[in-house]
């Protein structure tokens, strides 16, 4: 039955005292984009480095295409590729030999490989670098080396940790067709990031917080998961308002973002009316609210608060 | 690993201080080592005061001078200005020749000077009495009739063999190549792995399905080749420019070398894989190699004049087996079949230091 790319069973890594990450279970189907989100902290690196098997898990284990990663790490090797996030290409070395070097260490073919290279330096549009050492190259090109590196043995599955970490916009919009293209073609990918706005191109994502997972789905059904609704408003006086706020019922949370607040309601539409009438007792005015899209962020920052309080997050339909 | 081994020349290529560490360094300490540290004692500074102030008296001070082991930098009026000069270190002896110094020598044949050293050089101080000696011994049967001089009837006639002249030059020169390779060698392998973690590539070569053993041969192939480059001119410099003989096989050195260098090179990479930093690497190698290789090594103190504890640690220095080997080859030209143990010995270290590298190397994050 299993369909399964990546199978992660009960992952664990510590680092003496620290756990990095704790218990992690989750699969990941073949050919899907699957995203890993959350803080600095998290423990997507580790997570990533341990289904690369660079690194020994502590307990746990985790299956690529049935290998386990554990138990045959060199195994696993040949059908993965791994970005780090720094990718260590070898400065010294040009465009052309990094690329040139990774084709030998994964034993490309002669017979196949002008071909690959043709295509990569189409989409990374780095042909006309060629020459260039690799530490010429401006930080997004570098990502875009690093990435024609990891698929010049066309992976199965491709582990990229944080690929637009400093990375101007338009290189990592770059970036991002490269990804999208190589899912279009079958690739399984399994990429972490940061930013929110990113994790939304997933086709589902797991929500990491202090090493543990505290959501997993699809982006936009975390959204409707999170059962309440997201109001943008703005007040005569935010600072006050977003205190005062703190402590009122219907209230999940409020932040201020720029000059308007950004207020997650619990239940309904009356709970906005009740938490508006509170507002304006404080003499504050309300002057225009409107009901704003939620998040990844609200979702995440709702589960980490639910589960802070010891509420289960809520998992809902894990296909 | 033909890979790795053209990345690896690659990248040694282009980066500069490599090269100069690789190429330039070996040449400069062989030639600064091959000038400067000669343990011959030649230009010994001699004052003289020549309170006799004969021919004869003038005659043994030309002999002193002719020698070539001695120049008289002044001539002294009283005794005072003796003890100044040693005091300053402006001479290194003086010689006193007493007012009754002809005298002597007519009426009985036998006439007293005295050699005053600067024994604080205890190495120079012992060497510069026997050349005083050897010079008196000639310069009286120079001037004295045969018989008085035949009293001495039984004279050892020495002869030394493999270095005839006993220029140290011939000595050093190929125990230098040994202790050389010993430094650089290390040297340069040290810096190979850690420079990969540092940097992050290692990580990213970790993820790639090739095999260590592979990361480790491949990388040290240039490095061999390196060091075989080096042992080539530095026996070119010693050959042509210090004129050291070379006896034995060339070929045997280069066999010799490239065992040797297996073990180096790999210790280099050991030091690398577990250390992970470059700084630390290259001190380390400095420390295990340098130190031991120049002092317990049997380059400079004989091993058999070391206290016997030290006698047993030069046992683990690779340098001494090496030493043994190239001074054999260059300069009393015997082959294998005096030189297996040493030999056994460098093949010992090979094995550990390849052993050593290989355990060492994981490719894994700690």
């Amino acid at each position: 039955m299993t369909s399964a790319a990546v199978s992660v069973r009960g992952l664990t890594r510590r680092f003496g005292e620290v756990v990095a990450v704790e218990g992690l279970s989750f699969e990941v189907k073949t050919g899907e984009l699957f995203g890993i989100v959350g803080p600095d902290g998290a423990g997507k690196t580790t997570t990533l480095r341990m289904l690369a098997g660079v690194m020994r898990p502590s307990g746990g284990d985790a299956l690529i295409r049935g290998r386990s990663v554990v138990s045959e790490p060199e195994a696993v090797k040949p059908h993965i590729a791994y970005m780090s996030q720094r990718f260590g290409l070898y400065e010294d070395l040009t465009v052309g030999e990094n690329i040139a070097f990774y084709a030998e260490l994964y034993e490309v073919p002669r017979s196949v490989l002008p071909g690959r290279l043709e295509r990569l330096y189409e989409f990374s549009q780095l042909a006309p670098f060629e020459g260039r050492l690799a530490g010429d190259l401006s930080g997004g090109m570098k990502q875009k080396l690093g990435l024609c590196c990891a698929l010049v043995h066309e992976p199965d599955v491709l582990l990229l940790d944080e690929p637009t970490f400093g990375v101007d916009p338009i290189s990592r919009r770059d970036l991002w067709l490269i990804v999208h293209d190589m899912v279009a073609r079958g690739t399984t990918v399994i990429v972490s990031t940061a930013y929110m706005e990113e994790a939304e191109r997933c086709d589902r994502v797991a929500l990491m917080n202090r090493g543990r997972l505290v959501g997993l789905d699809h982006p936009r059904r975390l959204h409707e998961g999170l059962g309440g609704e997201v109001i943008s408003v703005r007040v005569s006086e935010p600072r006050r308002a977003v205190e005062w706020l703190a402590g009122v019922p219907h209230v999940r949370s409020a932040a201020l973002l720029g000059d308007s607040m950004r207020i997650m309601l619990g239940d309904g539409e009356e709970a906005w009316s009740s938490v508006r009438t509170s507002l304006e007792e404080q003499g504050i005015a309300v002057l225009e609210a409107a009901p704003a899209r939620p998040s990844l962020e609200d979702v995440f920052v709702e589960l980490v608060e639910r589960e802070r309080s010891g509420k289960n997050p809520e998992r809902s339909g894990n296909d | 690993m033909f890979a790795i081994a053209r990345k690896e020349a690659i990248q040694l290529v282009r980066d500069s201080r490599s090269m100069i560490l690789a190429f330039l360094l070996p040449m400069l300490l062989i030639l600064v080592f091959g000038f400067a540290i000669t343990l011959d004692v030649r230009n010994i500074r001699l004052a003289v005061l020549d309170e006799s102030m004969t021919p004869e008296s003038r005659h043994l001070v030309d002999a002193f001078e002719e020698s070539g082991y001695f120049s008289v930098e002044r001539y002294l009026d009283r005794h005072g200005e003796a003890d100044e000069l040693l005091v300053g270190g402006r001479v290194t002896a003086v010689l006193v020749i007493p007012p009754a110094f002809a005298a002597d020598l007519a009426a009985e044949g036998t006439a007293r000077v005295q050699l005053l050293l600067d024994g604080s050089d205890a190495n120079t101080a012992t060497i510069a009495l026997n050349y005083a000696d050897a010079i008196s011994h000639d310069f009286s049967s120079d001037v004295l009739p045969d018989w008085r001089t035949a009293r001495r009837s039984i004279s050892p006639e020495l002869r030394v063999w493999y270095n005839e002249t006993l220029e140290s030059r011939n000595m050093i020169v190929p125990g230098l190549i040994a202790v050389l390779m010993s430094i650089i060698a290390a040297m340069l392998t040290s810096l190979t792995i850690a420079r990969e973690w540092e940097r992050g590539t290692m990580e990213q070569l970790a993820a790639t399905p090739v095999h260590r053993v592979e990361v480790i041969v491949g990388k040290l192939m240039p490095y061999v080749g390196i060091g075989l480059v080096d042992v080539a001119l530095a026996t070119l410099v010693g050959v042509f420019l210090f004129d050291v003989p070379l006896r034995g096989s060339v070929s045997l050195l280069f066999a010799m070398t490239f065992l040797f260098l297996l073990g180096a090179l790999g210790f280099g990479i050991f030091l690398s894989a577990v250390l992970k930093s470059q700084v630390l690497a290259i001190q380390a190698s400095i420390m295990v190699t340098y130190l031991p290789a120049m002092l317990l090594s049997g380059f400079i103190y004989a091993i058999a004049n070391m206290p016997p504890f030290l006698q047993v640690v030069s046992y683990a220095i690779p340098a001494r087996y090496f030493i043994t080997i190239t001074r054999g080859i260059f300069l009393k030209g015997v082959g294998i079949e005096t030189l297996w143990g040493s030999a056994l010995g460098l093949a010992v270290y090979a094995v550990i230091g390849l052993g050593l590298a290989l355990h060492a190397f994981r490719k894994e994050l700690a």
